[in-house]
């Protein structure tokens, strides 16, 4: 029988059809169609598109901004995660509520800030000029712009986590005169590791991933400023669809790793939850 | 909790606060400081000129609306997914769950390009549906779509946690007092997530207002008709109007905090009712 609080079961099947057909229609089509249209005349064409000196050199410079927007992104999580998360000061709210920002600005936005500071006709701009430094569709622009889209994703990911898991483990371990550091390797990071992890993979997906951002500031010089999303878009406008998607599906590689290695860290990060 | 200052026995709350300052305000602080005072240089008129040019209120208006109607089509597949992945087993659910968050972590460009391709006259799904005489790509509505397939995560991640606290007492006891499922769906399930639903509804929306790299490919990028707001900006900066550009910018970041105080006030008069 059909508990008080449950649909029968013909409901209850036509719900998950129905789910399942438009989520698959919604969100799986569009991934399935980026590596139909990379496939379309086969491996060669991708294999070369990949191998082009223009999209080697996209995907250097990515991998490049990505080492270090993340790691810049990932110190200061962990710094506000600190003092948010352990401390009680006056604008402690505020203080979340800023550090979140970033997530509510336009990515154009985002990029758009940086030419008001560094570009040619930015406040800055004159200054940068007379000295010879570039920033501004060179590569600190690009650094900089990703640091602005990905500024939130560890602190965010770390700070409720930490709120729950409240303060006795360290002042536990400082009043067995564990220093700081010691208290911080032992004591805190065993705690958070895999959330601190899934943070880190999420903030590095949208650092490779950044479109808008990166566009305003790059310039687009091929082999110089492009990232591997603003080479996608250039291919597409040259009508070179092949090379396109092939880059694009690469992308969505990066993606779909990232997701499964994020599904991997929550199930680890359950199970030493319900251990403890 | 303790105040830090009466001898705490955490260390390090004046490094991190200090890292996480000097982070903020290099990082985040200065530069939306430059948006706020760039405009000024245009004078209150002149920044005025600018925001209504019909060209930015097309754009802006486009941005907007897309976006809440976009958001307004998530609410009820949002709430769908969300219902399916917490009260039910079936096989896949992992799956799918994992789907939710494909909007999260596919490279905007790329969502862009995929969703061109799938819904250009001649793609998978464009083909039959101009076929019934709706254009999708290249139009508002493929706008509204881009700006959809982005914003669906933040319904069902906002929904799902409250659902699944839910004390199933209540329905229970709806039950048992003799409403039908249906009843007790629509006076206590519902009600008990609107505040949640109204929640996912506006960091949607808040999101797809700013987006740029799903939209603009599908878009066509039309002016006055399928041009967003945050191309605009773009388009003003290659002509090195920088103080267009962030009157541009500061335009819509002022009518998406507008937008959320509403909604939150709404939300706030809901729980009270």
């Amino acid at each position: 029988m059909t508990p008080a609080t449950a649909e029968p079961r013909a409901i209850r099947w036509l719900l998950v059809a129905l789910a399942v057909l438009l989520l698959g229609a919604f969100l799986l089509l569009p991934l399935a169609a980026v590596f139909t249209e990379a496939l379309r005349r086969g491996w060669g064409p991708v294999v070369a598109a990949l191998a082009d000196p223009d999209a080697q050199a996209a995907i250097r410079l990515t991998l490049l901004v990505a080492a270090i927007a993340v790691p810049v992104n990932t110190l200061g999580g962990l710094a506000g995660a600190w003092c948010i998360a352990r401390f009680t000061f006056p604008g402690r709210a505020l203080l979340l509520a800023l550090i979140e920002l970033p997530f509510s600005v336009s990515p154009v936005i985002s990029g758009l800030v940086w030419v008001l500071l560094f570009g040619a006709h930015g406040w800055f701009g004159p200054w940068l000029q007379a000295h010879d430094v570039q920033i501004v569709f060179a590569v600190p622009g690009l650094v900089l712009a990703t640091l602005f889209v990905t500024f939130p994703f560890v602190a965010r990911t770390l700070i409720p986590l930490m709120q729950e898991q409240g303060r006795a483990a360290e002042e536990a371990a400082a009043t067995l005169g564990a220093s700081g550091w010691q208290s911080f390797w032992r004591v805190t990071l065993p705690q958070i590791r895999w959330a601190l992890l899934s943070g880190v993979l999420l903030c590095n997906a949208r650092a490779m991933g950044e479109f808008g951002a990166v566009s305003v500031v790059s310039g687009h010089i091929r082999g110089e400023t492009n990232t591997m999303p603003l080479h996608v878009e250039i291919l597409y406008n040259e009508y070179q669809f092949v090379g396109a998607f092939a880059v694009a599906a690469l992308l969505a590689l990066l993606a779909l790793v990232t997701l499964a290695a994020k599904a991997l860290l929550e199930r680890l990060g359950a199970r030493r939850g319900g251990m403890a | 909790m303790k105040r830090p200052r009466r001898r705490d026995p955490l260390p390090g709350f004046g490094l991190s606060l200090g890292i996480t300052l000097l982070w903020l305000g290099g990082l985040v602080l200065v530069p939306l400081l430059a948006l706020l005072l760039r405009p000024l240089e245009l004078g209150p008129l002149g920044f005025w000129h600018s925001v209504t040019e019909p060209r930015v209120l097309a754009s802006l208006r486009l941005s907007f609306l897309g976006a809440l109607a976009a958001s307004a089509v998530n609410l009820p597949l949002g709430l769908l997914v969300a219902w399916v992945l917490v009260r039910y087993r079936f096989p896949g659910r992992r799956l799918l769950d994992g789907m939710v968050d494909l909007p999260f972590a596919l490279p905007t460009a790329v969502a862009g390009l995929a969703l061109t391709a799938l819904y250009a006259p001649n793609g998978w799904l464009g083909a039959p549906l101009a076929a019934l005489g709706v254009k999708v790509a290249y139009t508002p509505l493929g706008v509204a779509l881009a700006m959809g397939f982005v914003g669906l995560p933040f319904v069902v991640r906002t929904v799902e946690p409250v659902l699944r606290d839910l004390p199933l007492e209540a329905e229970e006891a709806a039950a048992t007092l003799g409403a039908t499922r249906w009843q007790a769906w629509w006076r206590v399930v519902l009600p008990a997530l609107a505040p949640a639903l109204l929640a996912g509804f506006a960091m949607a929306s808040a999101r797809a207002i700013g987006e740029y790299g799903s939209v603009i490919f599908i878009a066509g990028n039309t002016p006055m008709w399928s041009e967003i707001a945050p191309l605009l900006i773009v388009v003003r900066l290659e002509q090195f109007d920088y103080a267009g550009a962030a009157a541009v910018g500061l335009a819509m970041l002022a009518l998406s905090f507008l937008m959320l105080l509403g909604l939150s006030l709404m939300n706030r008069l809901w729980r009270r009712a």
